[in-house]
């Protein structure tokens, strides 16, 4: 098979799935064109994310990678959600094929773009250089 | 569970009668046709008949049958024949079109590379090339045209005979990679007038690993696997003897089974399509009038092909699609590309291939399950939420 048990599990069974109504941060990465956006909202109370919801636009390993991404952020505080890697996801994941590597960097992009977000709403001081984009889609160059 | 194989493009399930074909040629006719002893003369024999057998299904004659191990061989083995006859006349332009199948496509860049100059036509909309079109692309130096008969991904029939003829007309080879049409509509290579024809035995209930070049007489193949003398020393290695000897029973079935099978696959299909354009913002690919009698492409707005394919699966479903995501490659099909969808729509896909096999009560399922799958991706992709309010434009109306 493609894919691992786990992320049939959690393409087949997401967790955290749909859309929140007044947010205190929301991230969206990914293009179209290139067939994955992934959207992430967070509920932050004192600087923890006490909930997460997602919406995902892709494949099978997008959507399991964007699960299992809320999974571990959840009830966590931020700076630990930003310490989130995409080796993290795909090794929580059981492993994504090569040609999907690109789904797990997505699911880190959005819970930082998320997090950011919450960061510029509220003014609040960050370091930029843990925003940097780390990546960049070797299709559209975005 | 109960698998519903709609995905019959791909390949298809081997006939009963295939089966029973090739079994004596495993079990007791195992022999090298190029031996003189009794057993490898029943195998030679076997080959005569099969090779007059497949000549007979598509109206050609024995002497213009070439066997390779499939239709891209075939393909490879036609348009590098063609270039190598042509340019010994300084003959070094091809046309073809853009939605060809990968064989014809990444040959045609091979040859590019070697100097010959390759035009890919556009399609409309529905992925046809039109005669007009072929003629205008001629010129002096052109050594061949390949079009395909019927495209493998949106099932559209191109009008391969008016094209021939142009070709016929202007002097120039016509090769056309019929893998996805022998064995479901009647074909009769003069009934065409195509020089070269490609079909695999595995699109039409036969084994995988068998194909055959046909090659108009007067014109000699360039031989691409170098060895001994089988094929008329145009193809090296010894013969996949049970393969062929089932691929010619595959294709006499097939093509005996054509007129009671196309009504009812047409039914099918034609249900199907229907049932699933009540999706919102979907879009049939393809022609509605010149399309395979089995074969049903669809777009979904909002979704993407792959999670599509794999829920449709957990339903016991076997489909396809055009989506990046399915093969790998970064870019969604170029079939669907080339008729004009724009990335995100050609990323929600779903090709539904249907065989004799398949049922109504099948069709039902699928259209069913597809409405389901479809709505249930769509509640979790933001894209669909945007279009919904408004904040991004609907492609498919």
């Amino acid at each position: 098979m493609l894919y691992s048990e786990r992320v049939m599990d959690h393409f087949t069974n997401p967790r955290n799935v749909g859309t929140m109504d007044n947010a205190d941060g929301v991230g969206e990465v990914g293009n179209v064109k290139c067939g994955d956006i992934m959207k992430i909202f967070l509920k932050i109370d004192n600087d923890i994310i006490t909930d997460v919801k997602f919406s995902t636009f892709g494949c099978g390993s997008a959507i399991a990678s964007s699960s299992m991404a809320t999974e571990m952020i959840k009830g966590k505080p931020l700076s630990q959600a930003l310490e989130l890697t995409n080796q993290a996801v795909v090794e929580a994941l059981d492993g994504l094929p090569a040609h999907k590597l690109h789904c797990s960097v997505l699911a880190e992009e959005a819970v930082k773009a998320a997090v950011k977000d919450y960061y510029d709403k509220n003014g609040i001081e960050y370091d930029k250089e843990i925003f940097a984009q780390t990546h960049d889609c070797e299709h559209c160059g975005e | 569970m109960n698998r519903i194989y709609v995905d019959n493009a791909a390949t298809t399930k081997m006939s009963k009668a295939a089966i029973e074909a090739m079994l004596p040629y495993l079990e007791e006719c195992y022999g090298n046709s190029s031996s003189l002893h009794t057993v490898g003369q029943l195998a030679a024999e076997a080959l005569f008949k099969a090779r007059q057998s497949i000549a007979e299904s598509i109206g050609a004659d024995i002497k213009e049958i070439y066997f390779t191990s499939g239709g891209s061989e075939a393909d490879n083995q036609a348009l590098i024949s063609a270039a190598e006859m042509g340019a010994r006349k300084g003959k070094k332009h091809i046309i073809s079109q853009k939605t060809e199948h990968h064989a014809i496509l990444h040959t045609l860049k091979k040859l590019e590379k070697q100097g010959f100059k390759v035009d890919l036509l556009n399609v409309d909309g529905e992925g046809n090339v039109t005669p007009e079109q072929i003629a205008e692309a001629i010129g002096p130096d052109t050594a061949l045209v390949t079009i395909m008969t019927a495209n493998n991904e949106i099932g559209t029939i191109m009008p391969i005979k008016e094209i021939a003829a142009v070709c016929k007309e202007k002097g120039v080879l016509f090769h056309t990679d019929a893998v996805q049409a022998v064995g479901h509509i009647p074909l009769d290579v003069h009934d065409i007038g195509c020089d070269m024809l490609s079909l695999s035995a595995h699109k039409f209930h036969g084994p995988k690993g068998a194909g055959a070049l046909y090659v108009r007489k007067g014109l000699m193949p360039s031989c691409l696997i170098e060895g001994g003398a089988q094929e008329r020393g145009r193809r090296a290695g010894t013969e996949n003897i049970a393969g062929i000897v089932s691929m010619a029973a595959a294709l006499k079935e097939a093509i005996g089974n054509i007129s009671e099978n196309t009504p009812r696959l047409i039914a099918m299909r034609d249900r199907l399509i229907k049932g699933l354009s009540e999706i919102p913002h979907s879009i049939l690919n393809g022609s509605i009038i010149n399309r395979l009698p089995g074969s049903v492409n669809m777009c979904f707005e909002g979704i993407e092909g792959e999670s599509l394919l794999l829920l449709l699966d957990a339903k016991g479903i076997c489909a396809s699609s055009g989506s990046a995501c399915t093969s790998g490659a970064l870019d969604p099909s170029h079939v669907l590309l080339a008729i004009g969808r724009p990335h995100e729509v050609a990323h929600g896909s779903l090709r539904l291939t249907l065989s004799e096999e398949n049922t109504p009560e099948e069709i039902e399922f699928i259209i069913k399950s597809t409405k389901d799958v479809v709505e249930y991706l769509r509640n979790m992709s933001p894209i669909w939420q945007d279009l919904q309010e408004g904040k991004r434009k609907y492609v498919i109306q």
